[in-house]
């Protein structure tokens, strides 16, 4: 289905998730990547000394859609279009590769690209390219 | 004072994917659907992130030490190895196959939806096998 293209608010909301990336960097001195701060909370090896500040992290991911439909009174759109066998699939890749590679959209495509990491900007190439081909593959191939 | 500037941080992060959108699987696989319902708002939230996040970084590192931490963990590592394009490519697949990455979808779960539910589930799941695989000695997050 189509979506709206939303140039401002996306800019907008980009440029928020970046002034998250640099008060955790002021503060803590780690990258804002969502793979990273979640994987060091789950066994094995977890990351004991910076849990409460893990889960502080991510209890405030978690109330931004509430405090969202509290102030502004309206429910952010979504549409998930995959099925739940196909959800599954993609959790499990999506946190395995995340691991694997040691970052995802955040840590690899906006933290790592503002950095200069050579490895982040293979790393985000890589990922764009096999999602691109993903898409194409389920949207055009299987899909029509 | 520590606690409640991480918490913001948390709450910025999942503002700024609300408001650009990227909640919303179907706005993250229009912006992959390049012969489709092509959809670029994906590669302005990039940008807009990039853009506070770049000078952001370089002003912060200007300071000898962050503010509650006694160094910056920066990654270090600048070689190409098969863990870090596999698992790349492989994240790719799954971030099509859904439209979800981590942040949205822990930003999305208390939109209640069963499908995030799910995904997240197994996404935790995929986290420590990868975890349990990857040798500790070569473990350096990156993020």
């Amino acid at each position: 289905m189509e979506t709206e293209f939303t140039p401002i608010t996306s800019l907008l909301g980009g440029a928020l998730i970046g002034l998250s990336a640099v008060l955790l960097m002021a503060m803590h001195g780690r990258i804002a990547g969502i793979s990273g701060i979640v994987a060091r909370m789950l066994p094995p090896s977890a990351d004991k000394a910076g849990l409460p500040q893990g889960i502080i992290f991510v209890f405030g991911l978690l109330i931004a859609a509430p405090l969202w439909i509290a102030l502004t009174g309206t429910i952010p759109d979504q549409v998930i279009s995959a099925g739940g066998p196909a959800l599954a699939i993609a959790g499990l890749l999506v946190g395995f590769g995340s691991v694997l590679g040691n970052g995802c959209t955040s840590g690899h495509g906006v933290c790592g690209i503002s950095r200069g990491s050579a490895r982040s900007i293979v790393a985000t190439i890589t990922f764009m390219a096999t999602a691109f081909v993903t898409v194409f593959i389920i949207r055009h191939i299987v899909g029509s | 004072m520590r606690n409640i500037l991480t918490l913001i941080s948390g709450l910025l992060f999942g503002t700024g994917l609300i408001l650009s959108g990227m909640a919303n699987p179907a706005k993250v696989q229009n912006f992959l659907d390049l012969f489709g319902t092509w959809d670029p708002s994906l590669a302005f939230v990039m940008g807009g992130a990039i853009m506070v996040t770049m000078p952001g970084f370089w002003l912060v590192q200007k300071r000898a030490t962050p503010f509650f931490s006694d160094m910056f963990h920066m990654p270090t590592r600048t070689d190409f190895d098969a863990r870090l394009i596999a698992g790349a490519a492989t994240f790719g697949v799954g971030w099509g196959l859904g439209g979800f990455c981590p942040g949205p979808a822990v930003t999305s779960l208390p939109l209640g939806s069963t499908g995030t539910l799910i995904f997240i589930a197994t996404m935790l799941l995929g986290m420590m096998a990868a975890k349990y695989v990857a040798s500790p000695s070569t473990a350096q997050q990156e993020t």
